[in-house]
């Protein structure tokens, strides 16, 4: 069986000896993939990256790139690619000495340096900037004078440690594109971070979901949007509701739980039993507002809060027994109908748009937006 | 609305009094000091009337009677005036044994002494009888020299140069020659505190700018503790170590490493003077540094690395050339200060370990010869200004970063 191209194996690391960054990491990265680590700050995905880079070393575990760990290697031997949230560009050098430095270092012949660094400036669109220096540059320029370097001695593992971090929202969504071209053109790996959950969904094939150093869930944008695992990831990606519930019958992959205002049926993610709490999660897209009837299989009632017309949606916050964050969104097309606040109305959804995930106690119902 | 002197020139009103201040305390001594070099009117002033006489002699030879009869009288005056020591000190700074004929001369020709020379035929003869070097062309030469207001004297001097009987420029004696080689010394000395400053304070800068937050508050306390502390306590701490019965010498004799009677020369010579130097000036190199390469991110580094860089090649590449606007402000600091060093080597650097400064010192405050130190001094300020115009030219004034 062909090695990953990337593999953290029971990968710890502490920095004070007591708490651990990074718990147990495990994870294994495809060659020509593009895989993000998601998850908010402190929760240990820049750490795992450092790692692979060189910068730090794990307390316990091993690093594999290839097959082979990586641990007696400096950080100038992996020849791995490093994006830096502040782009890190040497001040005093021109942008062509920026991107001529690691091709200087590797001994590469005068014509062949500017041929790879005219090459590497054309792909990241900045023909033309060789005798710029980067205190002349926009944001945005800076960011792809870094790709640009990061990618100009051709390596085949590239790491973005948020790299769109300070760059505003319109520049950032070009870039999102951009680097998914770049990724494409080239075929390889790159292991991204952010805290961006949009950002996330946008570039990758797959993404790591981190917390408190460990990983949550991994997968695909699609299924982690629709196929959470843990409260946390509903909550995380895209926007959930999350309700309390505890268990009153299994069938299968379907089990019957109690909100306390009602009993619905939903896709039961554990395999729970009698009597066990969960979290049942529903997205507020999913929810039919005052539905024909024999339309849902679960109805509840609710009371309408808050009405918003956000342009595309209206979006009702509802109160659901006493969770009175309750969001259910609806469409904006043509008889839609609508709510005033202060109605009690009907709210539904199909039984699989439910599901009843593990409880988790630092989340709590309706704990919306992390 | 109230009409007065516009906003800008009253803000500009503000500054008068540091204007005056500095013009009080930095360009009138320095202009009163660089006159100094060039002019001085004692010698004419003292004995206005044997210069108008002077001015008619073809100097070969000794002047007419009338030189002699005119200088004689105003040596008398000068006596009863009391200012006949200093144009005795003078004259014989250009010619030296010249200072007690000037002062005897008065004191033999006794009180009372009228318009006819005392127990001679001329006052030619006269002076002559008292010494032989009225006799002489050089004593008249020097005489005329001192009293030229307007000199190159002290400049030729300050270079070991002389003017010589014939009115060429040549180099003195080499028994002579001081100042030169005080001055290359000098040179030599402060590049060398320079040198060492900065190997020894480039480290010290990247550890206090780059160590966790609590080691380099530690490490720029012990660099700035010494900063505030007395000059004359550091340096008479370096005595103490250094001395012959110093801390340093004990230890060395205890570990066996040297004999008791084969103690290190550590003081009062060149050693004294470039240890203790290099000591004082050290936070000098160290602030700039520090400055500079606390705004120098760690993760460039870090990205040199990641992009193939060994660390040597990261440091010569990358961090070296973005420290240079603080090597260069802590060189040029502490060079400008180490070649106007004057307590630590006077104190600390006995016969061998003198500087130009000592020198300066020992003319305003020993020999009196203002005029010498002065321009002593000026060719010290015109090689600090010339080292700066080149700093200029070479890295760029505005490159340079001080905190």
């Amino acid at each position: 069986m062909k090695a990953p191209h990337v593999e953290y194996r029971n990968v710890r690391k502490s920095y004070d000896g007591r708490t651990l960054v990074v718990e147990d990491l495990n994870l294994a990265v495809e060659k020509g993939e593009f895989l993000t680590l998601l998850g908010p700050s402190g929760s240990g995905k820049t750490t795992c990256l450092m790692m692979l880079a060189g910068f730090e070393q794990a307390t316990s575990g091993a690093i594999l790139v290839n097959g082979e760990s990586v641990h007696d290697l400096p950080p100038d031997k992996r020849n791995i690619g490093v994006v830096f949230q502040n782009y890190a560009l040497f001040p005093h050098m021109t942008v062509g000495g920026n991107l001529a430095f690691p091709l200087e270092v590797r001994r590469l012949r005068a014509s062949e340096r500017a041929e790879r660094v005219a090459r590497a400036l054309r792909l990241v669109q900045l023909e033309g900037f060789e005798a710029r220096r980067p205190g002349e540059l926009s944001g945005g320029q800076q960011q792809r004078v870094a790709i640009a370097r990061a990618l100009v001695f051709e390596p085949e593992l590239v790491l973005m440690d948020e790299p769109l971090g300070a760059l505003d929202r319109r520049l950032r969504e070009e870039m999102q594109f951009e680097i998914r071209r770049i990724h494409r053109e080239l075929g390889v790996t790159i292991i991204y971070v952010t805290h961006d959950q949009q950002e996330a969904m946008v570039m990758s094939d797959r993404v790591a979901v981190f917390r408190n150093g460990r990983i949550e869930q991994i997968a695909t944008p699609e299924t982690l949007y629709e196929e959470p695992e843990r409260a946390f990831v509903a909550q995380f990606i895209g926007e959930n509701n999350l309700l309390g519930a505890s268990v009153t019958a299994t069938d299968g992959d379907i089990c019957d739980v109690d909100t306390g205002s009602g009993v619905v049926r939903a896709f039961d993610v554990q395999g729970s039993a009698v009597g066990d709490d969960v979290i049942l999660a529903i997205r507020p897209e999913r929810i039919g507002v005052e539905p024909d009837s024999g339309q849902y299989a679960n109805v509840l009632t609710a009371t309408a809060l808050d009405v918003v017309f956000i342009g595309d949606h209206l979006r009702v916050r509802l109160r659901v027994g006493d969770n009175e964050d309750f969001i259910a969104k609806i469409p904006n097309i043509v008889g839609h109908g609508t709510v005033l606040p202060g109605d009690n109305v009907r709210i539904g959804w199909a039984t699989l748009d439910g599901r009843a995930l593990p409880p988790d106690p630092s989340i709590s119902q309706g704990d919306i937006e992390p | 609305m109230k009409v007065g002197l516009s906003p800008r020139l009253r803000a500009a009103g503000l500054t008068v009094p540091l204007i005056a201040f500095i013009a009080v305390t930095f360009i009138a001594p320095l202009g009163t000091l660089l006159t100094r070099s060039v002019y001085d009117a004692e010698v004419a002033e003292i004995l206005p009337r044997t210069m108008a006489v002077l001015a008619d002699w073809d100097t070969s030879g000794t002047p007419s009677e009338a030189a002699y009869a005119t200088i004689a009288m105003e040596l008398l005056r000068a006596r009863d005036e009391r200012t006949l020591g200093r144009a005795a000190t003078r004259i014989n700074r250009i010619e030296s044994g010249l200072r007690s004929v000037v002062v005897k001369t008065p004191r033999r020709l006794g009180r009372d002494v009228g318009t006819e020379p005392p127990g001679a035929e001329t006052w030619r003869d006269a002076l002559v009888a008292i010494d032989e070097a009225w006799g002489e062309n050089a004593t008249w030469r020097a005489i005329r020299e001192a009293g030229q207001p307007f000199t190159s004297r002290h400049f030729l001097n300050a270079v070991d140069l002389e003017t010589r009987a014939d009115g060429s420029i040549a180099a003195m004696p080499e028994s002579r020659r001081i100042y030169v080689p005080l001055y290359l010394r000098t040179l030599w000395v402060s590049l060398g505190v320079t040198a060492l400053c900065l190997v020894i304070g480039y480290p010290i800068a990247h550890a206090i700018a780059h160590a966790g937050s609590r080691w380099s508050t530690t490490l720029l306390v012990l660099v700035l503790v010494p900063f505030w502390t007395s000059l004359l306590v550091r340096t008479t701490a370096w005595i103490v170590l250094l001395q012959n019965q110093g801390v340093v010498n004990d230890i060395l004799v205890a570990l066996g490493i040297v004999a008791d009677d084969g103690r290190l020369a550590m003081i009062y010579n060149m050693t004294g003077t470039f240890v203790a130097m290099t000591h004082v000036l050290l936070p000098f190199m160290v602030l700039p540094l520090y400055s500079v390469m606390r705004s120098i991110p760690t993760r460039h580094m870090d990205a040199a690395a990641s992009l193939g860089a060994t660390p040597m090649q990261a440091f010569r590449r990358v961090y070296w050339p973005q420290t240079l606007p603080g090597v260069g402000a802590g060189s040029l600091l502490v060079f400008i200060l180490a070649i106007g060093y004057y307590i630590t080597p006077a104190l600390v650097g006995g016969q061998s370990g003198q500087l130009i400064s000592n020198m300066i010192a020992y003319h305003m405050q020993t020999s009196l010869n203002w005029g010498l130190a002065a321009a002593l001094a000026a060719i010290l300020l015109l090689a600090v200004i010339g080292l700066y115009v080149l700093y200029d030219r070479v890295v760029g004034i505005d490159r340079m970063r001080l905190g």
